[in-house]
């Protein structure tokens, strides 16, 4: 009998800054091949959770595990993680080469010129590839941030409003990208405001609201559009409908 | 997933020693105006003083310490503002390389930057202070490499920190300056024993202390490390 | 790697104390009372003339300083090992307390040196510049503290400068000790010691720095609450909301 370890399994997650709880009790599990789009509005505590899960942040209570190994204590754990956020986590000053070089030596990537060459090609942006970074425009640079983080290959991919900046072409590489990394057995966390983009490429959803995750739902069981009403409706009204919305 | 293998903890710190010296030699902006300082600070401080009472080889240890110090601060401010400005160091931390790695790495790449100015400001002081070059300036240029060390120890571990604060560039050199003293008292002394011809048995107790504030304080700043980020 | 970073503690609730209590009364009384005793029953030194008496309050307030100092390096380390808020306000307290003392060290340090060496400063004086590079480093850790907006990060800041400071006191000791021993050896007949004092003036002295050493930790107290306070007050706005 062949189990596979969930891709991540994060458990009872709680995470405070101060007074204030950015998350509040959160479970999650995500099987190879999974995309999860996290919805929720600002200050929902999406980031944070990102964050938590990528070993930015400690958490002030529960674990999470990258195929079986916790991301806090381990980190061979670290290396099936790539993370994508706002900020492009790039050196201006470095070409794009460079700097997804520079990150596939991080990883211990063999031959890390080739592998950084090929990572700009899946996203597309292979030709800019000796251009300094800060030359490049702001959605250059976030298909340069992309590549970088997907050089080592993870197995876990943590994408924060990923699309943001990026045109119509980059876009559609940044999907094509995301469906061949699943098809290859990488879980992905997809936080995002654009129920619609987010909906087009998961398999499962969830919904968070001060700290807490309100409702999951399967994608292949949706109706978009009621969903999207749904969600509007709850973020609205905050607090008031997350007891009563479906979990 | 493909094979690999990340690199342990010095081989890490090698590669971003090696990226910083990469952005470095790019945009040399850094080093520029360390190097200018030091040639230009120099130069002046030859004016402040009556060279009828004081020759001036015997004022260059003075100004050798002194400018090594505010070039030093110079080279240190940028040192973790490269890593802040697109939160790039958020890709070091998820990455498995250990936080000591990062704080090593950020050392050596300092030490290294300090060093290339010094290679031009010494001579630079030894042309301009009137100084026989030698075997002197040679035990001399050591003595400063070890100095450099505890400099670059402390004011990487300061630079971190400071760059999360309000006044970066006031807080770095008044958080720093204390702790510079043992190094440029001891190095100054054994320097100018040294200058003096005197037998290098004398300047060994002043070298003891450096080489043990150099230990204490590396292995000190690099367990300290992970508290300046945040987590 | 396992994580360094101090855990957060779901903070114990906090008490407001008063600022100024009874122990604080106390400690006044008995400063009054040792000054009352300092100056009008306790006989003028004869070399030294009157200054002598600023004595009583220079050391006194040295022990005081190097009391609430060290007090903030242990605190601080502990900090980083427990996590515990209320260490980081000691800390913090008795560093502001510290450097209070640290000044009446060095005010009245070089007033008596004036009188007793013709100079204000002497930096062969080894108590005299020790404080002073300890009252940089005190200065360092207030002004970080102050320059910090996030109250986790301000705290680890400040506990990681006050174990550093704590490691960088015997090199400063111990090689402004060497600088001062090759350079100016110490005047056999003016040794910034203990001059000899006859027994009221033991009976003045020693009581002193207990008086002071009270003091300090009355302050220190004062100053907690205050903290305290502050504390309540920052978090008025707070709610538990999950």
């Amino acid at each position: 009998m062949t189990s596979t370890l969930p891709a991540v399994d994060a458990s009872g997650i709680r995470r405070s800054f101060g007074r204030r709880r950015a998350v509040d009790g959160v479970d999650l599990s995500l099987d190879p091949g999974d995309c999860l789009a996290l919805f929720g509005p600002n200050g929902a505590g999406k980031t944070t959770l990102l964050r938590v899960i990528a070993g930015l942040l400690k958490p002030t209570a529960g674990t999470v595990h990258v195929s079986g190994r916790e991301v806090r204590g381990d980190a061979s754990a670290r290396e099936q993680v790539g993370l994508i956020s706002h900020q492009s986590m790039l050196y201006g000053a470095l070409t794009a080469r460079e700097n997804v070089e520079f990150a596939a030596r991080l990883y211990g990537v063999a031959d890390p010129r080739a592998a950084a060459m090929a990572a700009l090609e899946r996203i597309r942006i292979a030709d800019r590839a000796e251009m300094r970074v800060q030359s490049l425009s702001r959605g250059m640079q976030q298909r340069v941030s992309i590549a970088r983080s997907i050089v080592h290959e993870p197995s876990v991919v943590l994408l924060d409003e990923p699309y943001t900046g990026l045109d119509a072409a980059g876009g559609a590489a940044l999907t094509d990208m995301l469906q061949v990394l699943r098809a290859a057995g990488a879980a992905l966390v997809l936080v995002t405001h654009n129920v619609d983009e987010g909906l087009a490429i998961a398999s499962h959803t969830a919904i968070m609201l001060a700290g807490k995750i309100v409702r999951r739902d399967i994608c292949s069981e949706l109706d978009h559009r009621a969903y999207l009403a749904a969600y509007r409706a709850m973020v609205v009204s905050g607090a008031a409908n997350v007891m009563s919305a479906a979990r | 997933m493909n094979a690999r293998r990340p690199p342990g903890t010095l081989a890490s710190a090698w590669l971003i020693a090696r990226k910083d010296l990469a952005i470095e030699f790019r945009t040399r902006t850094a080093f520029l105006s360390a190097l200018v300082f030091s040639v230009l600070a120099i130069a002046t401080f030859y004016f402040t003083w009556d060279t009828s009472v004081v020759t001036a080889a015997d004022r260059a240890p003075g100004v050798l310490w002194v400018v090594l110090t505010f070039s030093a601060l110079l080279g240190l401010q940028r040192s973790f503002g490269l890593e802040e400005h697109d939160r790039a160091i958020d890709a070091l931390l998820v990455s498995p390389i250990s936080r000591e790695a990062i704080y090593l790495g950020k050392a050596i790449g300092n030490l290294a930057f300090l060093v290339a100015v010094q290679v031009v400001a010494i001579p630079a002081l030894a042309l301009f202070y009137d100084l026989r070059l030698g075997r002197a300036m040679a035990i001399v240029a050591g003595i400063v490499v070890l100095a450099m060390i505890g400099i670059v120890a402390i004011g990487t571990l300061f630079s971190a920190m400071a760059v999360n604060t309000r006044l970066a560039e006031l807080l770095l050199p008044m958080l720093s300056l204390p702790f510079f003293v043992p190094v440029l008292l001891c190095g100054a002394q054994a320097a100018s024993l040294v200058f003096a011809g005197r037998p290098m048995a004398e300047a060994w107790p002043w070298l003891r202390i450096l080489v043990a504030f150099d230990i204490v304080f590396v292995v000190a700043c690099t367990l300290a490390f992970p508290f300046t980020l945040e987590e | 790697m396992t994580s360094v970073a101090p855990r957060t503690h779901a903070s114990a609730p906090l008490e407001a104390k008063p600022v100024f209590d009874w122990f604080f009364a106390f400690a006044v009384l008995l400063v009054i009372g040792i000054y009352i005793r300092a100056i009008y029953f306790t006989p003028i030194e004869a070399l030294q003339g009157p200054i002598q008496k600023i004595y009583y309050l220079h050391v006194p307030a040295a022990i005081a300083a190097y009391v609430a100092i060290s007090l903030t390096a242990l605190a601080s380390v502990v900090y980083l090992w427990l996590g515990d808020d209320r260490l980081d306000r000691l800390a913090a307290s008795s560093a502001e307390v510290g450097l209070l003392f640290l000044s009446i060290v060095l005010t009245t340090g070089p007033l008596w040196a004036k009188q007793q060496w013709g100079t204000y400063w002497a930096w062969w004086d080894m108590r005299l510049t020790l404080t002073l590079f300890l009252a940089f480093v005190v200065a360092a850790y207030i002004v970080l503290r102050d320059a910090i907006e996030d109250d986790a990060m301000r705290r680890r800041y400040s506990a990681v400068l006050a174990v550093l400071g704590a490691l960088l006191i015997p090199f400063i000791h111990l090689s402004v000790y060497m600088f001062q021993a090759r350079l100016h050896p110490l005047p056999v007949a003016l040794k910034p010691g203990q001059p000899s004092m006859s027994p009221e003036m033991m009976w003045t002295f020693f009581p002193s720095m207990i008086v002071f050493t009270i003091l300090c930790i009355a302050f220190i107290r004062a100053r907690y609450r205050i903290g305290v306070l502050r504390d309540i007050a920052a978090h008025a706005g707070d709610s538990d909301a999950s």
